[in-house]
């Protein structure tokens, strides 16, 4: 049984949906054209240009239908479904009329970000984009009001617009969209609207169908692996094991005369097999015995880098944040409790596995790539071909997964190199095991944290060391000379609890293994450092964990609606019996707070079975409860796999895992019942919904395993935890 | 040559009898519904049907299923119709939806074997990774799906 809160912007005001025995929800409707849905192409991407254009974001044929772009991509968070809303919100638009597509990085290039970053990252869809969306449906309603107006000479105040439909009110004449565009695209307006308020909003907060379902239902939906351009050979890769590495040498004769194949590409630090079948190229490429060079890289392990990280928490910080006096308060006495907690490198393991076409031309680069960052895939594509940003066309497909692992596109690079050699068009596919082994992973990270506790059991004070890998160097985004970046410290340098003194130090340091950004980032490992930490204080003061929560947090409306929902709905306090346990969580990232409350089963074993999730958001204002509640069940799903399981090991230099064999993920039979609740503060707060719900998952479950063993849990994943089984 | 029919066309072609049923698919016929995903049959959004049977076609050679009736997500139904597509399409289940091909084709075959399957079943039976979690909609969608094939 799933529930979803409906969603009204009242201060927390719970209407609960009936759901059916099936999941069915009972949220009616009731918006023009709704019944029939708006639709999207198998391929995502449009042209640059259309011809009956009001602005960049929309154009309305004669015939009345409208085409909406969505400047962020769609990796299943619900971009292009949501995104359109918010325009069609102010267009005053027949839904059902209104076809999407991917707005194009190229002329957001050249008309100077008229679409804004592009950038699929960082929860940002809705919330960098709103505002923009929302103008640009008001400008294009006005323009048809004014045109129609103009027509009937009568003043737009005494018109008004409705499903796809200027109406003049006096005297019931009404004119379609379609026969509008071509005016309103001609006419300037003195001044822009302004954008509806929340209170307003009609379509914004409906539970619409994902317009991306009809085609992923019956295989039409079009994944950059899908791609097939005339006169395209396949290409298979083996880059060298160890990250950093070069290759020596290779000897071709294996593949050589091989059906099929083509060519052997050497590239600087990888073996490329090029055939006119991506079997084919593969089954030659595992022939070869490429020699590598990899330095002194070849010889670390990941016990190494545990050390390291365990090692750098005793030497120099740079301080984060540091309020009040925590060496003054620690020097008072009182109870201290200090721990240290460890998180491992994680693979993004998208289900479609990195893969690039592109088609390289003497002033011409087509590709065909999953990106969630096409603006910096322009830039990528052009270093890697020689060619001007302006000469780039990128055709963004639907992801197959991104969560952050597609905002650098390495095969794209590798393709572009090989595409050099041979001179036609190149499909280039990574196996699942290339993708694992070469993926850029959740950083390795050790934090010691300290607090003193008052005669109340309060804590007085709290001193967080972290040693972490930098995303930004490791990325080249950045060198952070500053010794702080915000991914490291998030969760940490904004804790939300009232500590009189907090210090948060900070020292990165990287390995030759690649780091980047993994769905929620440095949420993803500081909000189970902090929150299970908080639950020992809990449990050193001897108290409920909830409730000292609560304490902690008293004045935060928004925390304390999130907090109590999950209580409430989690039954807490209720018993639940031997050998099973409750665990709490809340945590901020990405302008939501995300809470959530798991009930696990340990078995004599020792064995972990999370059986629910409570979950609880604030993301301010929903788009969609329906997508809403599907990226907290994602971000769940997501989480808990890395609870469980997740964790990348290298051994001489080279991460151990391959497949999905050795890189256990959740499935169906680990999946517990999760219901999510709507908490909403509204005001000016437009959260992020990707990837706050991947957060809160690892500590409220390793709560609720020491809630039902006794056992602390300090470091991911469970799956290396020895438990004692109930107590 | 290699004759197979599959989606209820015959074909005779001219590839390794050891070629991968998934690859014959995509790459020499040229339906791309059918997922890449592991090619070790860990993750099924390879899977198809071989004479009605769920299979995870990236580890099926295509000399052993010579003669036979392949059935992919695209010959399943002509319209999107079959009740787990429309199972699907009301729950909306998919979110990037590179695993749904092979999780409708799992749960066709599994359905036939379970007609009024409990949670336990559906969980001990369907063993599809989806990495954006969509499987406590897919579980409303097979318990849907059940009721719309009974009626």
């Amino acid at each position: 049984m799933n529930r979803i809160a409906n969603t009204s912007i009242t201060r927390r005001h719970f209407v609960i949906a009936s759901a059916s025995a099936a999941g069915g929800l009972a949220i009616s409707v009731a918006f023009p054209g709704l019944a029939d849905a708006a639709s999207i192409g198998m391929q995502a991407w449009g042209p640059e240009t259309a011809p009956n254009e009001i602005n960049a974001f929309l154009a309305i044929d004669p015939d009345g239908s409208i085409l909406i772009r969505s400047p962020h991509q769609e990796m299943g968070q619900g971009a292009i479904t949501a995104l359109p809303m918010i325009v069609a919100e102010e267009l005053e638009c027949d839904w059902s009329k209104v076809k999407v597509e991917y707005a194009s990085p190229a002329r957001n290039l050249r008309e100077k970000n008229v679409y804004g970053e592009m950038t699929t990252v960082g929860s940002r869809g809705v919330r960098t984009s709103w505002q923009m969306l929302l103008q640009a449906g008001a400008s294009a309603r006005e323009r048809l009001i004014a045109a129609a107006a103009h027509r009937w000479n009568v003043p737009p105040s005494e018109c008004e617009a409705a499903n796809s439909r200027v109406t003049h009110k006096a005297t019931g004449r009404s004119l379609d969209y379609g026969a509008l565009a071509a005016d309103a695209a001609k006419i300037n307006l003195d001044k822009e609207p302004a954008i509806r308020t929340p209170d307003q909003f009609k379509l914004i907060g409906k539970r619409v169908a994902r317009l991306d379902t009809p085609l992923k239902i019956n295989g039409s939906a079009k994944f950059a692996i899908d791609t097939q351009v005339p006169g395209m050979v396949y290409a298979a890769v083996a880059a060298c094991p160890v990250f950093g590495g070069k290759l020596k040498s290779v000897d071709e004769t294996p593949a050589k005369g091989r059906r099929g194949v083509l060519q052997v590409v050497k590239l600087d630090n990888a073996v490329v097999v090029v055939a006119d079948r991506f079997w084919r190229a593969k089954e030659a490429l595992a022939l070869l015995k490429p020699e590598w060079d990899v330095g002194e890289a070849g010889n670390t392990d990941s016990a190494q880098f545990a050390k390291l990280y365990r090692d750098t928490l005793d030497g120099a910080m740079v301080n984060a944040r540091n309020d009040g006096n925590v060496d003054d308060a620690f020097g008072k006495g009182g109870k201290i409790v200090e721990a240290v907690y460890e998180a491992p490198h994680l693979a993004h393991a998208t289900m479609e596995p990195l893969n690039a076409t592109v088609h390289l031309q003497a002033d011409k680069l087509e590709v065909w790539l999953g990106s969630q960052t096409p603006m910096g895939t322009i830039r990528q594509a052009a270093a890697a071909s020689g060619l001007k940003p302006e000469q780039i066309v990128i055709h963004n497909c639907f992801l197959g997964g991104g969560f952050g692992r597609r905002s650098i596109n390495d095969e794209m690079r590798q393709a572009i190199l090989v595409a050099k050699d041979v001179g036609k068009p190149v499909k280039l596919v990574w196996t699942r095991e290339e993708d694992m082994t070469h993926d850029r992973y959740r950083p390795q990270a050790a934090v010691r944290m300290k607090a003193a506790l008052g005669a109340d059991g309060m804590p007085t004070a709290f001193d967080a060391r972290i040693a972490v890998g930098s995303i930004l160097r490791s990325t080249g985004i950045n060198k952070v000379e500053s010794g702080i970046e915000a991914q490291a410290v998030e969760g940490f340098a904004n804790i939300p609890y009232a500590i009189p003194s907090v210090r948060v130090g900070c020292m990165l340091k990287n390995t030759h293994v690649p780091v980047m950004f993994w769905r929620s980032v440095g949420s993803s490992q500081n909000a189970f450092f902090v929150e299970s930490y908080i639950d020992e204080l809990a449990q050193a003061a001897g108290q409920d964990p909830y409730k000292f929560r609560r304490a902690l947090l008293a004045g935060k409306s928004d925390f304390l609606g999130v907090l109590d929902t999950i209580a409430v709905k989690s039954d807490w306090g209720k018993p639940l019996g031997q050998g099973r346990g409750r665990g709490i969580a809340i945590h901020e990232c990405y302008g939501s707070i995300i809470g959530q409350v798991a009930e696990v089963t340990v078995s004599q074993k020792g064995e972990v079975k999370v059986d629910r999730v409570v979950a609880a958001v604030d993301c301010g204002h929903v788009v969609n409860p329906g997508i809403v509640e599907a990226q907290i069940q994602s971000g769940v799903i997501y989480g808990l796999s890395a609870a469980l399981y997740g964790e990348i090991t290298i051994k001489q230099g080279r991460v151990e895992q391959a497949n999905f064999d050795e890189y256990q993920v959740v499935r169906l039979a680990d999946t517990p019942k999760i219901e999510v609740y709507l908490a909403l503060s509204g005001g000016k707060k437009w959260g992020g919904i990707g990837e706050p719900g991947t957060a809160a998952t690892a500590p409220a479950v390793a709560n609720a395993v020491f809630a039902a063993t006794g056992t602390r849990v300090r470091s991911m994943p469970l799956k290396n935890i020895k438990l004692p089984g109930p107590v | 040559m290699i004759a197979l029919t599959v989606n209820g066309k015959a074909y005779s072609l001219d590839v390794e009898s050891e070629t991968p049923l998934l690859w014959v698919i995509r790459d020499e016929l040229g339906m791309t519904g059918t997922k890449f995903g592991c090619g070790i049959a860990q993750c099924g959004a390879c899977t198809v049907h071989v004479d009605g049977e769920a299979v995870r076609s990236c580890s099926i050679q295509i000399g052993d299923v010579a003669n036979k009736n392949i059935t992919t997500i695209e010959g399943l139904s002509p319209d999107a119709k079959h009740p787990v597509q429309q199972a699907w399409l009301a729950e909306d289940v998919p979110q990037c939806g590179y695993c749904q091909s092979g999780q409708i084709m799992a749960a066709v075959a599994f359905l036939k074997e379970h007609p009024k399957p409990t949670d336990a079943d559906i969980d001990a039976n369907l063993t599809n990774i989806c990495r954006c979690g969509t499987y406590v909609r897919i579980r409303s969608a097979i318990h849907r799906a059940a009721a719309l094939m009974k009626t």
